[in-house]
């Protein structure tokens, strides 16, 4: 029910609203409701909304200047002749509990600078660094601004 | 003109600029994994803003290009994160750079 509820406000957003958008926005997202039934419901609480205000706030801000100085970052590499580049893969321990955050956490990470996160197994995760600066305190470089507010967020 | 028509001008030019950059990237880089960097990073800005330069030139679409970012943010991550991790555990070997590899064997311990 949750979930036809998002998918049919989401689709009402994207679409000008007419009889035969809104017959045809029901019927998908009746489809998608019943197809997505099994994995997951969307719980609709106070709870939600404060987690949303939060992370409209005090998360999005830091995560879009960190965006763009990763793509300045990648941008300078690549127009540098040398192509300054100093790979590898390294392994990080994130505190973080919840599937969700796990994902928002590796989400933030491939979104900024040279780091683009590989794989997951359980408390560690696996990243791809375009800059190995070094190799310990490597949770400071990479994960440590987004953890605490990903905690405060889902948490 | 109006002021956000020209604000979306310049938004839009910028990300074309990054869209260049990103291509660029995936020509001058040595190896998959540096590629999907600069794949994912210059075209992620690029993305955002094109779309958003439209939402601001033409205000009926901004709520649309809103909900257009979110999506490719979710997306594009876990989109490029898979596309390494297939590569690497299909063996395809990262470039004589490499400093080092903690993730050999798929991380297993």
């Amino acid at each position: 029910m949750s979930v036809f509820i998002t998918s049919l406000v989401l689709w009402l957003l994207l679409t000008k609203f007419t009889y035969s958008e809104l017959l045809a926005g029901v019927i998908v997202s009746i489809l998608v409701a019943l197809t997505l039934r099994k994995y997951h419901g969307i719980k609709y609480d106070w709870k939600l909304l404060w987690r949303f205000i939060y992370y409209v706030f005090a998360y999005l801000p830091v995560f879009v200047v960190e965006m763009i100085k990763a793509n300045f970052d990648v941008a300078a590499r690549v127009l540098n002749p040398k192509l300054p580049l100093n790979p590898g893969f390294v392994e990080i321990k994130t505190d973080l509990k919840g599937e969700a955050s796990k994902l928002f956490l590796a989400n933030s990470i491939t979104l900024t600078p040279g780091t683009l996160s590989i794989d997951a197994k359980g408390e560690r995760l696996f990243i791809h660094w375009i800059d190995v600066k070094s190799m310990e305190n490597k949770e400071k470089y990479i994960s440590q601004r987004f953890e605490k507010l990903l905690k405060g967020v889902f948490e | 003109m109006s002021a956000n028509v020209i604000i979306g001008d310049i938004l839009i030019a910028i990300g074309a600029f990054f869209y260049f950059l990103g291509g660029l990237g995936i020509l001058r880089m040595p190896d998959v994994y540096n590629r999907l960097q600069a794949g994912t990073k210059a075209t992620t800005l690029g993305t955002f803003s094109t779309v958003i330069g439209v939402g601001i030139s033409k205000p009926e679409f901004l709520i649309k290009a809103l909900i257009i970012v979110a999506f490719v943010a979710m997306t594009n991550p876990v989109g490029s994160s898979v596309l390494a991790r297939a590569s690497y555990l299909s063996g395809v070997k990262p470039c004589d750079c490499t400093k080092v590899d903690e993730y050999k064997g798929g991380g297993e311990e």
